[in-house]
């Protein structure tokens, strides 16, 4: 059923299971973003290094897409140059923009590609943006 | 025994329509807003088609026509709650009702004007329509808010009313019912505390005009606010209702035309309530489509539709009852308690109950319902939350239940 597409197994797993979920005591800087429609909540720390990703952790509360999208993130670009992980990001939200006509770039986004489907769903795309878009503002604040 | 209220489902058009996966609509969500029976949207329809002139102004048949048809509402609408035709406002919201009032109150040339070292009393299950207006006005004024606390059990924490609503209180803005837990709040010893002590009485009736027989004459409160397109009127039409002695006292919100008695480049001079209160060319298809509503909803008889209500209410909450992973947040019994029913799935968050209910076809509200204070006092990031009117049955509650039934399979929740 349609649902399927939406709730990927992967995410399913990534939400009973997060990955980097738990706040670092160490981190070049902390951001917290909301979503005030549903009141989701993420809050990230992240440390960077010459120029790479060096940890992403992150807390928060929300729906099963947001704290997915969340652990998928943290751990596709932990360890990316940050070049290359702001290229992951745009492709991302490429895929959330494209109205269920993109499957998605797999080599690129990897586990990522499951949230194809969220694009199909106009409310439910800023769920899975919500952590992509903490590390966006952390990342560029580091490295300005 | 409750009057069968079935053969009104197909009046409303919206419910021949199919949602996703192709299923009928089940909407339960008239808490947000209601549908719209045919004889509404005819109603509003037929004022464009024959009579659309600006009213109260041209010496021409269709304002003449179009101010009959905009007062003939004012007045319906009066008599739906109880009062003189003279003291309904039309707004286009109720959001608008009461930031007008905040508004008002905090024009020192008022009357009745809020002044520093005054008290706003509110209470923790307020909206945010009925709280950010007055936490403008405490702010602006020198004002302190302060507020009524919730119980356990989702009601209004009444222990220490006296302490709250005391001699330096001005206003007192409350909810008839809590858009959240469905809770009636018992207005009576709200009124009764603030006549002790002199103090004002706004009333939120967003979610108790639609849903039972509200009388403002005996509720005895002083001013009151409800929206149109939650009781099956059209959006952007809302009432604010005062009693006129008061209104008579109050600074208008805004200003332009049709609102004057006299104008000269230096000054004007207001004109008589209601219309001092309605700046601009109203929203006049939509008073009307409102009152098409209440006459609906009054052949229909509010007391059959609160019976109706109180039935399905009855029905959700046995079935929640049996249901280990569900968790109701507001009253369990049926006691001051409205057609609104607000859950949580363990271990699932609402926003995606709502996701699964929809792909049944069946639509609720999820999140923080416009009271996040109230989540954050509850400690909840959001519940979802199942809301009748009229044209709900049986047959929608056994859905729903079966539904969330499914969820838990979906996102396999154990306990």
């Amino acid at each position: 059923m349609e649902l399927d597409s939406l709730y990927q197994e992967v995410i399913l797993d990534h939400y009973r299971t997060p990955l980097n979920k738990g706040l670092s005591s160490e981190k070049d800087i902390q951001v917290h973003h909301n979503n005030p429609s549903c009141g989701d909540e993420v809050t990230l720390n992240l440390t960077m290094k010459d120029g790479f990703v060096k940890q992403i952790t992150w807390d928060g509360v929300g729906c099963s897409i947001s704290m997915a999208s969340t652990s998928v993130m943290s751990d596709l670009l932990s360890g990316k140059e940050y070049q290359q992980a702001m290229k992951v990001l745009e492709a991302f939200v490429e895929l959330m923009q494209s109205k269920g006509q993109s499957k998605g770039d797999e080599e690129l986004l990897e586990d990522g590609v499951a949230f194809a489907g969220v694009s199909k769903f106009p409310a439910r795309i800023k769920c899975a943006l919500l952590g992509w878009m903490a590390f966006k503002d952390a990342s560029t604040q580091v490295m300005a | 025994m409750s009057a069968d209220l079935s053969v009104y489902k197909k009046d409303f058009p919206i419910f021949s329509r199919s949602v996703r996966g192709g299923n009928p609509l089940i909407y339960l969500d008239s808490g947000a807003t209601s549908q719209k029976p045919e004889v509404v949207i005819q109603a509003e329809a037929d004022f464009y088609r024959t009579k659309n002139a600006a009213v109260h102004r041209g010496a021409h048949l269709l304002a003449e026509e179009a101010s009959d048809a905009y007062e003939s509402a004012r007045e319906n609408v009066a008599r739906f709650i109880g009062a003189a035709s003279s003291e309904v406002i039309f707004t286009k919201s109720a959001t608008e009702s009461l930031n007008f009032l905040a508004t008002s109150f905090g024009n020192p040339d008022s009357g009745i004007a809020v002044k520093p070292g005054d008290e706003i009393v509110v209470t923790e299950m307020e909206h945010h329509a009925n709280l950010s207006p007055w936490q403008q006005l405490a702010k602006r004024t020198g004002a302190k808010l302060t507020w009524l606390s919730i119980t356990a059990g989702g009601r209004l924490d009444l222990s220490n009313i006296d302490q709250v609503i005391n001699s330096k209180t001005k206003i007192v803005a409350i909810t008839h019912q809590s858009n959240v837990f469905g809770t009636v709040v018992p207005i009576d010893l709200i009124v009764k505390a603030a006549r002790n002590v002199g103090a004002l009485v706004v009333l939120d009736a967003c979610q108790s005009v639609p849903h039972f027989a509200v009388n403002v004459k005996q509720l005895g409160v002083d001013f009151l606010a409800f929206s149109g397109h939650k009781v099956l009127g059209p959006t952007g039409i809302g009432v604010l209702w005062g009693k006129s002695e008061l209104l008579e006292k109050l600074e208008p919100a805004i200003f332009g035309g049709s609102m004057v008695d006299s104008v000269t480049m230096d000054g004007a001079t207001w004109a008589q309530t209601p219309r001092k209160f309605e700046a601009g060319v109203p929203n006049m298809a939509q008073a009307v489509g409102l009152s098409a509503a209440v006459d609906y909803l009054t052949k229909i008889g509010m007391p059959n539709l609160a019976q109706h209500e109180h039935k399905l209410t009855e029905e959700l909450l046995a079935g929640f009852k049996e249901m280990k992973e569900v968790t109701v947040v507001g009253p369990l019994d049926m006691k001051d308690r409205g057609g609104v029913v607000s859950f949580t799935v363990d271990g699932v968050h609402p926003h995606d109950v709502g996701q699964v209910l929809d792909q049944y076809g069946i639509a609720v509200r999820t999140g923080h319902h416009c009271a996040w204070p109230l989540m954050k006092k509850l400690n909840l990031v959001g519940t979802t939350r199942a809301s009748f009117h009229l044209y709900n049955s049986s047959e929608d509650v056994s859905s729903l239940l079966k539904a969330v039934e499914k969820v838990t399979q979906y996102f396999k929740v154990s306990k």
